[in-house]
């Protein structure tokens, strides 16, 4: 396994530069699609042979640990977690583009650049050493800016831009935090620059990086105040995109390089930990507010990914929290850092449902408008059901995997004695609950109005790809404790040991 | 070539002098990049440039016909496709991106393994790309119908 890492930003790249030269071979369309598909499912099936044997170090170029200018890629129980979840969606969401993506003008176009943004996370997950994690950050960013315009229509040319702008300042953000560290410290391996700081907290101009790193990372994750630009671009890209993007993008840029740097380079301080709360809470309670008042179905979804990137931000910050209270146990952070995680995968699950599903809905009826939707239980059965099981997952209906997640974070929470994190969690689940109940009953339930009469179900392809998203929801809530002992206690165990990072990369693996 | 389009004769003339020195000075920053300061990036970049000079001098009809913008995105794919394979060819010596090929005298062109090969691959990308990017936002600008340049 530790040979072929690099196949994980290789694979994709080398098809990604290949497609673009099939645009002219009429004739043959079906050959981007074959690609595109055998690649994603090339990747799944290697990223689950990888979370399988996590805890190895691969050095470019026969580089070795004692020189400071190799590049290396990490695979530790949290990369393995992350690679899974984005070669997952990425995966469901190709299958998906087959057909949708038809009405669009490019086709080898769209998957080219799809492939350059999964090509990109996976460097950024897999990447050892901050300055790649910047560059990879760059290519998976600047594709996504590409595909939120890939409609060209004047709103999504206006979104993208907005993207763009936003997200080119958060690159700038980290880009500064990075010189201020390899400034510090003299070097740009993760393991090295947290092996050189020692003790968190102590260098004054590393406060100033994790300053930076915030509203970098918080940017390209979302996290309130630096969320204005996601209701803008996510409901403007294809569906396929929105789901990449609010299923995975923003938690490979932003919820997993924010882990990565503050656990396990810079070292987490209690500033750190409150900051982590402060900005879950108000990501999570601002998000669910506004998707209340939201027509636009996908517009709904996008602040409501805001508010449920809050909770996993949370659910980091009370785990932060614990390690400086001795008299909670550390058991409670690694409950809550579970939790966090697990909702992380979960919502990559069935936010990534959700949008495709919104795709389908708008690929049957055409519109957006949740005003001039309804019944479509009746005309699109599958599409329904698949729609309402994402529902009840987000909601955190039991048994479905949203209310496990929620349910341990809210647990973690108490059990830390963050009581007004509790209350304000539970209460913005039922908000949660709120503006879904609004999703059921304006499209799925209710008349179907005259313009939607003649409204089929969409095709088969694009059906399996919300079933397989829809089975996994109900499966992830129903094997919690197996999952747990599989997946994600070694996740957990790198998180929290940011010393055993250390060690496994400087030891050579 | 069309007199009437690009720019004055004394443009024209002197741009057709400098033109091949141009394309000679990237190259030479592209193939001694392992040697001298620049390297893939640099060199491209300049080769880039007496693309766009030609674009400017000649006008877009002369300038598309040595490299169309089908061509900028072909050579764009099969450089950055040939960077991968060098990439990849490390495998033969067991490690991604490991220098296979004999590594020479220092100091001489042929030398340092595959960092001059990559060097022409990244000349390549670059100039491709730029070029590519410089038509991109030409052609978008003539694209745009002259209603709507009123309305600015």
């Amino acid at each position: 396994m530790v040979r072929v890492l690099p196949l994980f930003v290789a694979v994709p790249l080398g098809a990604a530069f290949m497609l673009p030269l099939f645009e002219r071979l009429k004739k043959v369309r079906w050959l981007a699609d074959l690609v595109a598909v055998a690649v994603t499912i090339f990747l799944f099936i290697f990223a689950l042979q990888a979370m399988a044997s996590p805890g190895a170090v691969y050095w470019m170029g026969k580089w070795s640990p004692e020189s400071i200018i190799g590049i290396n890629l990490v695979l530790d129980g949290l990369s393995a977690l992350m690679l899974f979840t984005i070669n997952l969606v990425a995966f469901c969401a190709t299958l998906f583009s087959i057909e949708y993506m038809k009405r669009f003008t490019s086709k080898p176009l769209y998957y080219s650049l799809f492939l350059l943004m999964v090509a990109g996370m996976n460097g950024v997950v897999l990447s050892g050493d901050m300055f790649n994690i910047y560059v990879f950050l760059e290519i998976a960013a600047i594709a996504s800016y590409a595909l939120v315009a890939f409609g060209v229509e004047s709103e999504e040319l206006e979104a993208s831009f907005k993207y763009l702008i936003l997200g080119g300042l958060a690159s700038t953000f980290i880009l500064f935090g990075i010189g201020i560290l390899y400034n510090a410290t003299g070097t740009l391996n993760m393991a090295q620059i947290a092996q050189t700081l020692g003790v968190p907290g102590q260098n004054k101009a590393v406060l100033l990086a994790i300053c930076f790193f915030f509203m970098g990372f918080g940017l390209k994750g979302a996290m309130v105040p630096f969320h204005a630009w996601l209701p803008d671009a996510h409901p403007s890209a294809p569906a396929p995109i929105s789901a990449m993007l609010s299923g995975v993008l923003i938690k490979a840029l932003g919820v997993y390089a924010l882990i990565r740097v503050l656990f396990n380079v810079v070292g987490v301080t209690e500033l750190v930990a409150n900051a982590l709360l402060i900005g879950g809470i108000a990501s999570m309670t601002i998000g669910g507010l506004l998707a209340i008042g939201q027509w636009d179905f996908k517009r709904l979804l996008a602040y409501s990914s805001i508010s449920q990137i809050g909770y996993i931000l949370l659910g980091l910050g009370i785990a932060a929290g614990v390690l400086f209270r001795p008299e909670i146990p550390k058991a409670v952070a690694g409950l809550a850092l579970f939790g966090s995680l697990y909702h992380l995968l979960n919502h990559a699950v069935f936010k990534g449902l959700l949008f495709l599903s919104s795709g389908a809905v708008e690929y049957a009826t055409g519109t957006r408008n949740m005003r001039e939707m309804g019944g479509l239980r009746h005309q699109m059965p599958i599409t329904a059901g698949a729609c309402r099981v994402g529902v009840f997952s987000i909601a955190g209906i039991p048994p479905f995997n949203g209310f496990f997640s929620k349910l341990i974070i809210i647990l973690a929470a108490v059990l830390a004695r963050y009581y007004i994190s509790a209350a304000v969690t539970t209460i913005i689940s039922f908000v949660t609950l709120l503006y879904y109940i609004k999703v059921q009953r304006y499209i799925l339930d209710g008349d179907v109005p005259e313009a939607l009469e003649g409204v089929k179900e969409v095709p088969v392809l694009m059906q399996l790809s919300l079933i397989i998203l829809a089975v996994l929801c109900v499966a992830l809530g129903l094997f919690v404790p197996l999952l747990r002992e599989s997946i994600f206690q070694e996740a957990e165990r790198a998180i929290l040991s940011g010393l055993e990072y250390v060690q496994l990369v400087l030891a050579g693996g | 070539m069309n007199q009437r389009s690009g720019m004055t004769l004394i443009v024209k003339t002197i741009t057709r002098m400098v033109a091949a020195f141009i394309a000679t000075y990237g190259i030479y920053i592209v193939l001694y990049g392992h040697l001298t300061p620049g390297g893939g990036f640099a060199g491209g970049v300049i080769l880039a440039c007496g693309f766009v000079l030609l674009f400017l001098a000649f006008g877009k009809d002369f300038a598309l016909e040595i490299l169309s913008q089908r061509g900028t995105s072909i050579w764009d794919c099969l450089a950055a496709f040939a960077f991968l394979a060098i990439a990849l060819l490390g495998y033969i010596g067991g490690t991604f991106f490991y220098n296979v090929i004999a590594k020479g005298e220092p100091f001489h062109l042929v030398s340092a393994g595959i960092i001059p090969l990559a060097n022409i691959a990244i000349g390549i990308k670059v100039a491709a790309c730029l070029f590519g990017v410089f038509i991109a936002l030409v052609l978008f600008r003539m694209a745009r119908s002259p209603e709507e340049m009123e309305e600015e």
